[in-house]
């Protein structure tokens, strides 16, 4: 990492609150964050901590109840659709369910295509619109003639994962948001999964933020770690710091109910 | 030694489709768990794991079918038995099965209890509420559930205690051997432990007398089980004690596999995560040598062709590969090396 960190992406006071009277709900509370460039960030927690909240909220998607994000030290200004279109050539994202991400109705080309406009390559002539896509697929060892003129439904779930990882390569954002990229794969196909990500990131040099629940994960491939609770960040730092010295105690709970395999696993704690 | 709960011989299922193709999803599975041991099931998505566990309870339903092989629970042989038989003096009674959803299978408009006497009235047992009462409630005290859950309804409780309260249930006629498939996947890590914890201590208590677990979560197997076997495309690869497979595996997708885990311990951050190419094989027309070959990195031509057996050895570990275990081991180590 460089001597000087730029900051990507940071946040002050962030908070999301959803319905109002009885029903209100404090999803997100007031939190801070500095993400900088080329990093990679895992934000933990468990089910119902916010931390999905937070990830739409920095996409975008929802509006923020109070805070602001700042993009590469400037306030984010998403006020229109094509500020926001502006805003989303930086910042893409992975989802945890490949096959919810794809429109059914749209062909594979399409999908692809769709990127390469996204960057300003709408005016290109096919053959070299179809050159990009194949090296695309060609970088998560899919075939692009083997895809070309077939729909979502007629890949298998590794497939449209690494698809998803295709589009990100055509696009190549400043930031990639992976919120939970390998909860629905078993461990095996998670190591493959990863392998792309990382080759991805330096290939494009893009700061990644990992959104999940997998603390083991987060460890094995984060910089920086931020653990949440009930929509608060409980703490931060290092990967090494955190999860290996963690001080708050809600940190040193959830690593304790992780099953290890060096250490012996307690159970007694529960 | 102690008493073998449950004995399998080179059992075979497969399922049907629709259009009559064979799906070979259980190919020659031989395993034995003897009395207070737990045996796991390792391997990754749509390697026969589930069907496995639903081949072994000897009660099949269409589109699964059985074909060869023998199941015997406790001296007792359950093969070419009446499905409605096995059903009535088998499962529950005799072996337990968890399925991976275990906890959508409670009946919303029913309390827990009424459940409990439900499991009672269909096994011909009887037992006055009172009775069933006390049997449960002596039940939850053991596994450390509250008593109030058993008059609730399912949607009152959460879903780790939905899950607690399901194993519970499945526990409650004391089989001998318990199946749990993927018992803790859908639950966050603290109620995944309480449910492991909740397991051991049937286990000890005597209320079940063996475990079958089956997981793709590495470091949880490790955990509960005393002994893992290793599955790929609804053969076993490899048979070793908990220890042995997790940290000295011999086949080569074994040793794939251990090479995934991920746990946040130190030391782990700079190790090399194995990923392993390719897919696996279609079992509609399983290939005819070994079944790994295709994505093995040591494959030679002769493993396409010929049929690899178990290769055993030193006690009861065995796995399924022609390169021998001397060379093997050479192999992975002169790997090391080079990556060290």
């Amino acid at each position: 990492m460089p001597d000087e960190k730029k900051l990507c992406l940071s946040g002050s006071g962030l908070t999301k609150i959803f319905g109002f009277g009885r029903q209100r709900t404090l999803a997100v509370d007031h939190v801070d964050f500095n993400f900088y460039e080329g990093e990679i960030i895992s934000i933990v927690g468990e089910s119902g901590s916010g931390k999905t909240t937070l990830a739409k909220m920095l996409l975008g998607l929802i509006s923020v109840t109070e805070g602001e994000i700042y993009f590469q030290g400037v306030k984010r200004d998403i006020s229109n659709n094509k500020k926001k279109q502006e805003y989303w050539k930086n910042i893409q994202a992975i989802f945890q369910d490949p096959f919810s991400s794809y429109n059914t109705f749209h062909k594979i080309d399409s999908v692809l295509l769709d990127c390469i406009r996204m960057r300003g390559g709408g005016n290109l002539p096919y053959g070299k619109k179809v050159e990009l896509m194949a090296e695309a697929c060609s970088f998560v060892n899919l075939k692009f003639e083997e895809l070309t003129n077939k729909y979502p439904f007629e890949l298998s779930g590794g497939q449209m994962q690494r698809l998803m990882i295709a589009r990100i390569f055509l696009l190549k954002p400043k930031i990639l948001l992976a919120d939970e990229p390998t909860s629905m794969i078993d461990a095996c196909s998670r190591a493959t999964i990863l392998d792309y990500l990382m080759k991805l990131r330096n290939e494009i040099g893009m700061t990644l933020i990992f959104i999940t629940h997998d603390i083991g994960l987060a460890y094995y491939v984060s910089d920086s770690v931020y653990i949440m609770e009930h929509g608060k960040i409980v703490e931060s730092g290092s990967a090494d710091e955190v999860i290996l010295h963690p001080k708050a105690a809600y940190t040193q709970r959830l690593i304790n109910d992780v099953p290890k395999i060096y250490e012996e696993w307690d159970l007694s704690t529960v | 030694m102690a008493e073998v709960m449950l004995e399998v011989k080179e059992l075979t299922t497969k399922y049907i489709t629709r259009y009559n193709e064979d799906v070979f999803a259980v190919d020659h599975v031989s395993l034995k768990v003897e009395e207070g041991k737990s045996l796991g099931i390792a391997g990754e998505s749509g390697c026969g794991k589930s069907t496995l566990a639903l081949s072994l309870m000897g009660y099949y339903f269409a589109p699964l079918h059985y074909t060869s092989g023998e199941i015997i629970i406790d001296g007792r042989n359950i093969t070419g038995m009446d499905p409605d038989e096995v059903r009535k003096t088998i499962l529950g009674t005799e072996i337990s099965y968890i399925p991976q959803a275990a906890m959508n299978a409670l009946n919303p408009t029913q309390k827990v209890i009424s459940i409990i006497e439900d499991v009672y009235e269909a096994h011909d047992i009887n037992k006055t509420k009172k009775e069933v009462r006390e049997i449960a409630d002596e039940c939850c005290n053991v596994i450390g559930l509250p008593s109030e859950v058993l008059d609730k309804y399912p949607v009152e409780l959460s879903g780790g205690m939905k899950q607690r309260t399901v194993i519970a249930i499945s526990v409650i006629l004391f089989p001998k051997v318990l199946i749990a498939d993927e018992p803790s996947s859908a639950l966050d890590v603290t109620s995944q432990k309480m449910v492991i914890k909740m397991l051991k201590t049937l286990m000890d208590q005597g209320f079940i007398k063996s475990m079958i677990f089956i997981t793709h979560e590495l470091p949880l197997l490790y955990n509960v089980t005393d002994e893992i076997m290793v599955m790929y495309a609804g053969q076993i690869v490899e048979k070793a004690s908990a220890k042995e497979a997790v940290f000295d595996p011999l086949h080569p997708y074994s040793k794939g596999l251990m090479g995934s885990i991920i746990v946040p311990e130190s030391g782990l951050r700079n190790a090399k995560l194995t990923s392993i190419p390719g897919v696996p094989p279609n079992l509609k027309n399983p290939p005819a040598g070994c079944r790994f070959a295709e994505r093995c990195k040591y494959g030679r031509p002769e493993c396409r062709v010929i049929s690899v057996g178990a290769r055993e050895i030193e006690g009861s570990r065995f796995y399924r590969c022609i390169i021998p275990e001397k060379e093997l081991r050479e192999t992975y180590q002169r790997e090391a090396n080079h990556n060290a």
